[in-house]
């Protein structure tokens, strides 16, 4: 499958700032790439440059074979984008937004249907100003629709959104997956990436930290999965004298780490000849969160928790 | 340019528009209350005559005719006081705010008759020399007219007053063109630096930029809007000033290039205001500082004839003063000449300004 997005040693500063440091990636198309990080890492710096909408300091750019900074026009054909923060004229109806774009892009298409590919065909003869924040959002993909793109941008598109919102705006990205089309999207909400994206990149500080699917990050970056009980501290004690496993008590909780699934069998035997007393078993595994925490995390402390919201 | 996409900006651009009260208010109805405004306060001063109580102490076919010879000359409107004496006339007068007052004294009639030398008595107040020189003229001219009739001679020499133009005009005259000067500069002016520099701050103009719309595609639609915008207010404002005022002006159709080139004008200039300021609040300086000058300088509220060289130097290089100049020189004067003149100095400005605003103004950046 040919690249939708092909990055390599892109690099964009701000005076002495290093907003964006040397990313490379490419995306295939039909794909929903998910590009995830803290505030400030340079996420909207890069989707901005893919856009067209900022030159870059360094490296080499293709949005579907095209240079977005010197084929502007050309490639505005054929993408569809949310800004971060979208927001139209407050005066302006959805339904007269849509009919503006598509006569815009001289393309023939009906308003209401595209509303109600976004489920916004209710408020299409409402003020901008009187929509609700999800809304709002729900317009921006309608206006990136319009001109029926093959790769769409959205930067944050469900940053600030109730929860009922968000899950609207996520099936409307699932639908655009399946009608074949390339997602790049940014986040910073981990649960967003690993439910929608083929594949993710980790950003920080202008560097990508991981990338892969998030299936190989967390493999990669993760730690074992654990077999895990509620216990006391002495269960802890009995355990990692008689087993070679890490064990650790965060109380209420003991883990054990395992290194192949076979292992369960050997910790429980080990458990039920001890006598001691212990009760819900599960096993716990790293999510996207847990590695993204540690891995920004280990970079520089407290970023993420006060940053993150 | 596309004018489709034209086509499509400009329903928004009136959609925005009407869906917005206050500039709906200052577009249209605030150049007619300025028009009621000050055709109100300068009605009386239309015709440049003043009131002229007479205190009249002879009732003879010589003092009437004599009345009349001052009414006619047109510059003072005659008022007889009755019930008041020679004695406490001045301080009536006083009282009543009245700079000037005349008294005929008794038999004044029969002094014209017989040929006896008789004096009027003039009262004058020196902190009003402009009403007082008017009626001393009116009073004098009516004087010299009767003692020739009295001398049974006829004036050799006439003179045939004219106001400068060739016609009679009265302040509402003015007013009309210059307050059309007026919408047409503040109205564009005010709207688009705010605009420009909100959209821009709003990151409405990068988005636009991911359109295939273009930035003298999106002048255009405002400018056309613009245009059609004046064209309804300068209409409105003939109506009031006709019909409410009694304004006397024509309304030729070559109105109508300096209604296109104004906004056009205008709208660029604002543009290119607002691109340059770095933030509204900038912006709305940058604005006013190039608004004002203009807003008062170039005959909106007072003709430009009445200016003094240094005033009327500082007028010629405001963009407005050639509008207005323009709009003055068809609707009054008729000096078509003159007009084109204007025009071809406003056109090569606008031009300029349109440019500089369109390589100035960017969409997106580095
Ligand atoms: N136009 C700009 N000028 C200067 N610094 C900028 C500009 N835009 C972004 N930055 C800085 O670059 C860094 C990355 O910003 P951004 O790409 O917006 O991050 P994100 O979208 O991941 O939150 C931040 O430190 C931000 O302050
Ligand atoms: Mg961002």
């Amino acid at each position: 499958m040919p690249d939708a997005i092909c990055v390599e040693g892109l690099a964009k500063r701000y005076g002495t700032l290093r907003a964006v440091d040397g990313v490379s990636f490419t995306v295939p198309e039909g794909r929903v790439f998910a590009f995830l990080g803290p505030n400030g890492a340079g996420k909207t710096t890069t989707v901005e440059i893919l856009e067209g909408l900022r030159n870059r300091s360094a490296g080499s750019v293709q949005v579907l074979g095209l240079d977005p900074w010197k084929d502007g026009p050309e490639l505005h054909e054929q993408i569809g984008v949310i800004p971060q923060e979208f927001r139209f004229f407050d005066k302006i109806h959805p339904r007269e937004a849509v009919v503006y774009y598509a006569r815009l892009f001289g393309s023939t298409v009906d308003p209401l249907a595209i509303l109600r590919r976004v489920y916004l065909e209710k408020k299409a003869d409402a003020r901008f100003d009187t929509l609700s924040g999800g809304q709002k959002q729900k317009l921006g993909l309608a206006l990136s629709l319009v001109n029926n793109p093959r790769v769409l941008f959205l930067d944050e598109p469900t940053t600030g959104l109730d929860p009922q919102a968000r899950r609207g705006i996520w099936e409307v990205i699932r639908a655009l997956r399946a009608e074949g089309r390339t997602v790049f999207l940014t986040t910073h909400y981990l649960e967003e990436a690993s439910l929608l994206a083929d594949q993710v990149a980790i950003i920080h500080r202008g560097q990508i930290i991981s990338s892969g699917t998030p299936e190989q990050i967390i493999a990669a970056h993760g730690r074992p999965d654990r077999l895990r009980f509620e216990a006391g501290p002495e269960v802890a004690r009995y355990l990692s004298g008689k087993l070679p496993f890490a064990v650790t008590n965060e109380p209420p909780y003991v883990d054990v780490e395992l290194r192949r699934k076979q292992d369960a069998l050997q910790v429980l035997t080990v458990l039920e000849a001890s006598q001691l007393g212990w009760d819900h078993l599960s096993v716990a595994r790293d999510t996207l969160e847990d590695v993204f925490v540690r891995l920004v995390g280990r970079m520089d402390d407290g970023v993420i928790k006060s940053e993150a919201s | 340019m596309k004018l489709r996409r034209i086509a499509a900006d400009l329903p928004i651009v009136s959609r925005q528009f009407t869906r917005n009260p206050i500039g709906l208010f200052f577009s249209l109805v605030f150049p007619i209350i300025l028009i009621g405004l000050f055709g109100l306060i300068f009605q009386n001063t239309g015709n440049n005559s003043v009131n002229l109580p007479v205190l009249l102490l002879d009732h003879s076919n010589e003092s009437s005719s004599f009345l009349d010879a001052l009414n006619a000359t047109g510059l003072v409107n005659v008022q007889i006081w009755n019930n008041v004496s020679a004695s406490e006339f001045s301080s009536k007068l006083y009282a009543a705010e009245a700079p000037v007052g005349l008294v005929i004294p008794p038999g004044f009639g029969a002094g014209v008759a017989a040929h006896t030398s008789i004096n009027v008595t003039l009262y004058t107040d020196p902190g009003n020399p402009a009403a007082s020189g008017t009626v001393y003229a009116a009073v004098n001219s009516a004087v010299t007219q009767l003692n020739f009739r009295a001398a049974g001679a006829h004036p050799v020499i006439g003179v045939h007053a004219l106001t400068v133009g060739s016609k009679s005009f009265a302040y509402i005259d003015y007013l009309i063109p210059g307050l059309i000067g007026f919408a047409i500069l503040t109205s564009p002016m005010f709207s688009m630096v705010e605009l420009v520099s909100t959209y821009r701050k709003d990151g409405f103009f990068r988005q636009l930029s991911l359109t295939p719309l273009t930035r003298a595609e999106w002048l255009s639609s405002r400018i056309l809007w613009y245009i059609g915008l004046t064209l309804v207010s300068a209409a409105l404002m003939l109506l009031v000033g006709i019909e409410g005022f009694g304004a006397k002006v024509n309304i030729p159709l070559a109105m109508l290039p300096f209604l296109f080139v104004g906004p056009f004008l205008f709208v660029s200039l604002g543009m290119l205001a607002g691109s340059v300021a770095k933030s509204p609040e900038t912006a709305a300086v940058i604005g006013n500082v190039v608004t004002f000058p203009m807003m008062f300088l170039s005959g909106t509220f007072f003709p430009t004839s009445t200016f003094s060289p240094p005033l009327l130097a500082i007028a010629k290089v405001l963009p407005l003063y050639y509008v207005i100049d323009g709009l003055n020189s068809v609707m009054l004067f008729g000096n078509s000449t003159r007009a084109l003149t204007d025009f071809g100095i406003v056109l090569v400005i606008s031009v300029v300004i349109f440019l500089a605003a369109i390589v100035t103004f960017k969409w997106r950046e580095e």
